[in-house]
């Protein structure tokens, strides 16, 4: 369809634009900027005014819970909350169930992606065989099924030397490593942040350590190995720091936050609330300081939403028993441009975190408004707030932290390769 | 989020469930112990019994098993004139798939008045309060009986009873909680209570394995040293140390444990002449203290046990009583 | 003996005459060793007035109602309850109960069901000093000092002050 969007300003960091131009879409492609085509004929027109007309966000850090957990969600309604959140592009970890170590389960899920017609979805294939941290995948193989890259999910990998060779295995061919630093001997049986708060409820805890440590192995690893390795779900203000470090000398790492850790912390468990029942927890102020300023300096290369959706059977229970995680697909814009107004920091310069930056890393060509650049857009009102409400989520997961906060920023239309897949 | 509103206040600042001493004003804790006084003589009467509970059927929710808490419940409510039932859930709970809030339901369907809940999780009766607000059943009350790491305010607040019955004035004392401060509610809430009711000096004194992370922040003085540490102190609250961490590392064993922070007599020396010695029970001799200074004359811990009948029966009637 | 006032013109009886009055009454009919017992607070003080201005050997016990009242369920538990004395044995004793205010009648009904939680007495004989009509129960004292009407919306309180002297005030009805 050819669509014309008229009088939104256009802002997509890739390329440096940011004004107030229209937007001419053919087979699916961006056909023009500034100037209409000749003989266009727009079968479609959006009123863009007053809005941002923004590169499809790119979120690389997104549970859809299939194959294998349908009873928390599905594809399509995970698809239906990344577009309604302006979400056009996604990279999924590979703790399914089964895991995705096999070509065929990542063929599968890319088939059924692209059947739901929603948004792009990107698998990160298992490192390790069951993600059981022994023997390695075939990483190529997987690579050729369409894995943007390789990690363990939230399952660290506890034998150095399996982490050393799966390390150098996947720097032999380019494939990138994506790890999310924990110990988890550290970790185990902790529920909270080591600090204050867990000690006034009496809540196990996680020390800040069981993110170093497995933070300063990977990173010595990396810099034998030579692989590029991506930090996910980093939290720690000692984490930053070591990134920034690494970064200095040269090291090539990138790291990534999940939203809600740029915004609450550990006192927001409030009187044991589960909806902030997070993995890794909710850490200090010091902590947050530190994530916001490390992602407004560029050491936190981007944001993602963390999004792992959880039934109300996982939350209904006592706050150590409950399922870890929260539903972000939605709010990953609303809490970038929070952060953003909060910090000062310009919407180019904040939407490149959920755009061209992510974009870059899954090596794919996105997250911009070229000419001839798919037409995945995020058409958004800036001015707009709305209220988080349970029952008007799209994810089948609705429980989030931010239930009933006012958060900026409401997406309008949602298009994916010149289709309008979300309107409101 | 229902991490705004103290849940177990009612908007007049009356006390509708007892889940926690922390943000409990003082005039509700000296009034819970003021409440507490009278109660106690009923035991010396012949029917032991007042009426005020009659009628309202209590249900002792123990996914922990204790006898001897469940027990002091199971008395108090009696002397209300309560109609008591025990639930012994213990570990077999999630075996049977029944989540806590549906047998909180179900419960409430039963007509339950009053659960007194002990939890091995931080946190369950507040969810069950939580849940009571949000289905609509203001009548039904909650008294934490102990959860997980995090309270056990009953106990707190006999404790609190304790001291007061033989040293009055908690804005003059020094007190002393030896022993595993990081896994006890005990110590969590009596640090609380003394806190709130204006103690000047409230020391822990633990190894540091057995320490919660930034304790100083509640308000108390880390000793490691347990001598350095009774120096001086009116009161000696011993916490009972479980052998289960010995296994998890913390600790080297129960002899070395008691070589260093068991209460003897000569430890006990150091503390004023005319220190109390309390301990929630159940004691193990010989880990954490001498039999000796157990029995001595200094000890108070079997009063404890009688003023937290009272106590628990202050509780409930300050809770059960007005209009929803 | 007994006298009528209306205690919105202030016209409040003495309470030091009204006492005497009431011992006056109860000199011939109170058994030689029968119990004094008050209700908290103002019964308590005219009981231990009482054991000093009558002739015989009164054992003198107090007691607080908080925990027999009938109306927890409406206005819950009252704050300032304190523990019931009774230094000798319920069981077959003679008692005078006494109080200080005779109104609806409720408190006399609790500190009866809670005499009987201690044993079953051989009598009770209800003494008040002052009675102001308004019965809701069938209760009826055997002494009293003095009668008053008293409007609904007032109520009447007996106060003692340093030296001992008993004193009665009105003040509007508020929290029961």
């Amino acid at each position: 369809m050819r669509i014309a969007i008229l009088g939104g300003r256009v802002v997509d960091p890739a390329s440096g634009t940011d004004r107030v131009t229209p937007v001419y879409i053919a087979d699916g492609r961006v056909a023009a900027l500034d100037a209409e085509p000749a003989s266009f004929h727009a079968e479609r027109t959006i009123d863009a005014k007053g809005l941002v007309v923004a590169p499809g966000l790119v979120d690389l850090n997104a549970r859809l819970r299939e194959p294998g957990l349908e009873h928390k969600a599905t594809l399509e309604s995970e698809l239906k909350a990344a577009v309604a959140g302006g979400v056009t592009r996604l990279a999924c970890p590979p703790d399914t169930d089964p895991p995705l170590d096999e070509p065929g389960l990542v063929e599968m899920l890319t088939q059924r992606a692209r059947h739901a017609r929603r948004a792009h979805v990107h698998p990160v294939g298992a490192l390790t065989m069951r993600l059981e941290g022994t023997t390695l995948t075939e990483m190529g193989a997987l690579a050729d099924a369409g894995c943007v890259a390789f990690s363990q999910g939230d399952v660290p990998i506890g034998d150095t030397q399996v982490l050393l060779r799966a390390m150098q295995y996947a720097a032999t061919f380019g494939h990138r490593v994506w790890l999310r630093p924990q110990d988890a001997h550290l970790a185990r049986g902790g529920v909270a942040h080591d600090g204050e708060i867990a000690t006034r409820l009496g809540l196990p805890a996680v020390p800040a350590c069981a993110e170093t440590i497995a933070l300063g192995t990977i990173l010595a690893l990396a810099r034998e190995t030579g692989v590029h390795v991506h930090l996910q779900r980093l939290s720690t203000a000692e984490g930053v720091a070591m990134v920034r470090a690494a970064k200095r000398d040269g090291l090539a790492v990138t790291c990534e936050v999940a939203a809600h850790h740029l915004h609450l912390c550990d006192i927001d468990i409030g009187w044991f609330d589960s909806l902030a029942r997070l993995d890794p927890p909710l850490r200090g102020t010091r902590d947050r300081a530190a994530l916001r300023a490390g992602l407004a300096d560029g050491t936190i290369d981007l944001v993602s939403s963390d999004h792992a959706p959880v039934d109300d059977d996982g939350k209904l229970v006592p706050f150590g028993e409950a399922e870890p995680g929260a539903t972000g697909l939605e709010l990953l814009l609303s809490l970038t441009l929070k952060w953003a107004h909060e910090e000062r920091v310009g919407l180019a310069d904040a939407l490149a975190r959920v755009t061209s930056r992510p974009a870059a890393l899954l090596g794919v060509p996105a997250g911009t408004i070229a000419t001839g650049a798919a037409a995945d857009l995020c058409i958004f009102d800036p001015a707009a707030h709305w209220r988080v409400e349970r029952r008007a989520l799209a994810s089948q997961g609705r429980n989030t932290p931010f239930a009933g906060h006012e958060l900026p920023g409401r997406v309008r239309y949602t298009l994916v390769d010149g289709a309008v897949v979300h309107e409101a | 989020m229902n991490g705004a509103r103290n849940p177990q206040l009612g908007p007049d600042g009356r006390l509708l469930h007892l889940l926690t001493l922390e943000g409990l004003p003082a005039e509700t804790i000296v009034s819970i112990l003021d409440t507490a006084e009278p109660f106690a003589s009923i035991g010396e009467r012949d029917v032991k019994k007042v009426p005020l509970l009659r009628g309202k059927a209590v249900f002792n929710l123990f996914f922990e098993n204790s006898t001897r808490t469940r027990t002091t419940f199971e008395i108090a409510a009696k002397r209300l004139s309560a109609d008591v039932i025990n639930l012994n859930i213990g570990a077999s709970s999630t075996s049977k798939g029944e989540t806590l809030l549906d047998t909180i339901d179900n419960l409430v369907a039963m007509n339950a008045d009053m659960f007194v809940v002990r939890h091995a999780q931080s946190g369950a009766p507040h969810l069950i309060a939580s849940h009571l607000h949000a289905t609509g059943k203001p009548h039904v009350h909650v008294i934490n009986a102990g959860d997980g790491r995090h309270g056990h305010p009953t106990q707190g607040l006999l404790d609190l009873y304790t001291i007061r019955h033989y040293k009055r004035d908690f804005r003059a004392l020094s007190v002393a909680i030896v022993g595993d401060v990081l896994h006890s509610r005990v110590a969590r809430s009596l640090i609380h209570g003394l806190t709130t009711l204006g103690t000047p000096d409230v020391r822990v004194i633990a190894p540091k394995t057995l320490l919660p992370a930034r304790v100083e922040a509640m308000g108390v003085r880390v000793h490691h040293d347990m001598r350095a540490g009774l120096a001086g102190c009116d009161v000696v609250v011993m916490l009972r140390l479980q052998s289960e961490r010995m296994k998890g590392a913390l600790l080297p064993s129960s002899g070395e444990y008691f070589r260093h922070y068991g209460l003897t007599a000569d430890k006990l020396a150091l503390a004023k002449a005319d220190a109390i010695v309390m301990h929630p029970g159940p004691m193990n001799r010989g880990v954490e203290i001498d039999s000796a200074v157990a029995d001595g004359e200094r000890s108070v811990i079997l009063p404890q046990v009688t003023f937290g009948i009272a106590v628990r029966m202050a509780v409930m009637s300050m809770i059960a009583g007005g209009p929803p | 003996m007994t006298s009528r006032a209306d205690p919105s013109d202030a016209n409040l009886p003495d309470a030091e005459e009204a006492l005497a009055s009431l011992a006056q009454g109860m000199r011939a009919g109170v058994a030689h060793g029968a119990a004094f017992v008050g209700i908290y607070s103002g019964g308590a003080w005219i009981a231990e007035r009482l054991a000093k201005l009558l002739p015989g050997d009164h054992p003198v016990g107090y007691i607080d109602v908080s925990f027999y009242r009938d109306d927890f369920a409406s206005k819950g538990l009252k704050a300032g309850a304190r523990r019931s004395n009774l230094p000798f044995d319920v069981g077959g004793a003679s008692i005078v109960l006494i109080d200080d205010v005779l109104y609806t009648g409720r408190s006399t009904r609790a500190a009866i069901n809670e005499l009987f939680d201690y044993g079953r007495p051989a009598s009770i004989e209800l003494a008040v000093l002052i009675d102001r009509g308004g019965r809701e129960l069938p209760i009826e004292p055997t002494y009293v000092g003095a009668r008053v009407a008293c409007a609904r919306s007032l109520s009447i309180a007996l106060s003692r002050a340093g030296d001992g002297k008993l004193a009665l005030n009105v003040e509007p009805a508020g929290k029961a």
